[in-house]
């Protein structure tokens, strides 16, 4: 018989953020780890921290076994990643516009910290919304097919989302998702696209076709896609906020001037809770007085300790050890939430009359 | 399981709740770590549920391995691969040369290690489908066969229990020596060709599931693999055809 090991709903995010932890583990713990850094998505990133100073060596062969391959799988998907950002340059480049890497692709071509061990299941671009057309005579020119959907579908992300419906290779059935800009236009809140276009920063060498967002809006972006999301991959986006904050924070600004641009986005709620969340579960390091002085415009409803509960539910790996008996409660509240904040009452009760009925 | 065994994947069968019973029929999920990767299906076919469920586990975290949809066979140290579609027969072959001495590695999965070139067991009971159920029961009372089980997306399943000396050798990896495409056709004569080294690669790539995510490491493999075992198409209709063959090309290859 198996001893027992009791659940460590933060065994994942605690070795994470102190890699030296991992040496004392039992086998059981290890198990532990290994369950929940696969279900998180986490597992090449967990590799890679411990590699880096040399840890996995204390891993059960097992453990190892199961970070080598997460390891192996994550070179492979950069390399893929890079080999799709030069096809879509090829593709892209004759038309003369500007093209925005967003999130994981950001982070590759960047060489960020985030991108160590991450697996990609997408690649997201913004481009200016007048150029949406052409940009997609020319990838569907290149292979890349709109991916199956219906009328409703279609009136969904032309209408109302700040995506056009996601275009897939027929080939190499690699995914980019095609923005305009970074928040659905139905959420209320509309950063002005043209200042990310004018804020934004051109890559060196093999990727000096494409840009990147700022550090500030990039991190602002990622904390406003996870902050107002479903929290599908909560942990693991949340490490990716971490990681960009801790590789910018080097900067000794950069935590006001975060906060400055993401009040001037309208984005600072999302913004606070990616600080707090990544400083509770990963110790992300920023000064007390500059996230004080901005507490108080942060809306006071739902009370703090509500939002707390919820973030800590909704911020463990998807893995039976690291459940909470209400996680499912928390979960159906993330979803409902998050298609509040996406839409009006009125669109979202048309939207999901739409989805559960299926009205043509 | 010894208690200083380290657990790789923690799997579950999950009988959907008591309240559903009392209205609809009784479901069973299969669950890999708390994750549902099926819908569930009716309780009747929790047992065909758990093998698909491990077959998933495999094909989807064994990237140490080129996953190949093939049974696997091995006599004398060295690995004979039966690569081929759903429904053109390989389980049944399978058993019927496991029945003949061979040891079963996999009637379902192969496992090309990458690092070593050698197939790794997994010596699990060997699916039948439909008619080959009552192919596999006139082998005689010692293969064991599973309650069968009907109505599932695959027709009616029963598994028959490996030999206990193919569980013993479980550890025991084989080199590939021979690989067969089989194809069961009734009434057909025996059509056995060997196969261009091209065409073999194209085969085992369409027979993978995992070659795309390794990219170049799965090429290597299956290159490797073909350098040294010999590739075959064989279309027969009964056993006294195939097995005198399977037997002479091994004496070739083997």
């Amino acid at each position: 018989m198996i001893n027992a090991t009791q659940p460590d709903p933060y065994l994942l995010s605690r070795v994470l953020r102190a890699p030296q932890s991992a040496t004392e583990l039992n086998l059981r713990q290890w198990e532990q780890l290994i369950w929940q850094a696969r279900s998180a998505e986490l597992i090449g990133q967990l590799e890679a921290r411990l590699a880096a100073t040399n840890l996995q060596q204390f891993a059960p062969a097992a453990a190892q076994r199961h970070l080598k391959i997460a390891c192996d799988i994550a070179r492979k998907h950069a390399d893929a990643v890079r080999w799709e950002l030069h096809m879509i340059q090829d593709c892209l480049k004759p038309l003369g516009i500007p093209v925005i890497l967003l999130k994981g692709a950001a982070y590759c071509a960047l060489s960020s910290p985030a991108a160590l061990g991450r697996i990609f299941n997408d690649i997201d671009i913004l481009v200016p919304k007048e150029a949406l057309s052409s940009v997609e005579d020319a990838l569907t020119g290149a292979g890349w097919l709109s991916a199956h959907t219906n009328a409703y579908d279609e009136r969904y992300y032309r209408e109302w989302m700040h995506e056009i419906p996601p275009m897939e290779h027929k080939n190499r059935c690699t995914v980019l998702d095609i923005h305009h800009t970074i928040l659905a236009p139905t959420s209320g809140i509309r950063p002005d696209p043209q200042s990310l276009f004018n804020n934004s920063a051109h890559l060196n060498g093999e990727w000096e076709f494409f840009q990147v967002l700022s550090p500030q809006e990039m991190v602002a972006h990622s904390a406003c896609h996870l902050f107002f999301g479903e929290f599908h991959r909560g942990l693991r986006d949340l490490f990716d906020l971490h990681q960009l904050i801790t590789s910018f924070e080097s900067d000794p600004g950069y935590i006001d001037s975060l906060l400055e641009r993401a009040h001037g986005m309208g984005l600072l709620s999302p913004v606070v809770d990616a600080i707090r969340q990544s400083n509770r579960l990963f110790g992300t390091t920023f000064s007390k007085q500059s996230l004080q002085s901005c507490v108080s415009e942060v809306p006071s409803w739902p009370p703090a300790s509500w939002r707390d509960w919820f973030f800590d539910r909704v911020l463990r790996p998807a893995n039976p050890s690291a459940n909470h008996s209400l996680g499912s409660f928390a979960n159906w509240i993330a979803f409902a939430r998050s298609h509040h904040l996406r839409m009006p009452w009125g669109l979202l009760a048309y939207h999901v009359s739409h989805k559960l009925f299926k009205v043509e | 399981m010894e208690a200083d065994q380290f657990v790789d994947f923690e799997v579950k069968l999950h009988s959907t709740s008591r309240l559903r019973h009392l209205v609809a029929r009784p479901q069973v999920s299969f669950l890999c770590n708390g994750h549902a990767p099926f819908k569930p299906l009716p309780l009747t076919q929790a047992f065909p549920m758990l093998e698909w469920g491990l077959n998933w586990v495999i094909s989807s975290h064994a990237h140490d391995h080129l996953v190949m949809h093939a049974a696997v066979v091995e006599k004398g140290g060295c690995a004979l691969i039966l690569a081929a579609d759903p429904g053109s027969g390989k389980s049944t072959l399978c058993a019927a040369l496991v029945q003949h001495g061979w040891r079963l590695l996999s009637d379902e999965l192969a496992l090309l290690r990458l690092e070593s070139g050698t197939i790794t067991p997994i010596a699990r009971p060997i699916s039948l489908k439909n008619r080959s159920i009552d192919v596999v029961r006139r082998f005689g009372p010692q293969f064991e066969l599973s309650k069968v089980c009907h109505d599932t997306a695959k027709g009616s399943i029963a598994h028959m229990r490996p030999p206990p000396d193919s569980v013993a050798k479980r550890n025991v990896a084989a080199r590939p020596a021979l690989v067969i495409f089989p194809q069961y056709r009734e009434g057909s004569n025996m059509i056995c060709e060997p196969l261009g080294h091209a065409y073999a690669f194209l085969e085992m790539v369409r027979h993978s599931f995992n070659f795309s995510l390794l990219c170049g490491d799965g090429f290597d493999a299956i290159a490797g693999m073909l350098d040294t075992a010999t590739a075959y198409r064989m279309q027969y209709s009964s056993f006294d055809q195939a097995l005198p063959e399977v037997n002479r090309l091994w004496s070739q290859h083997g």
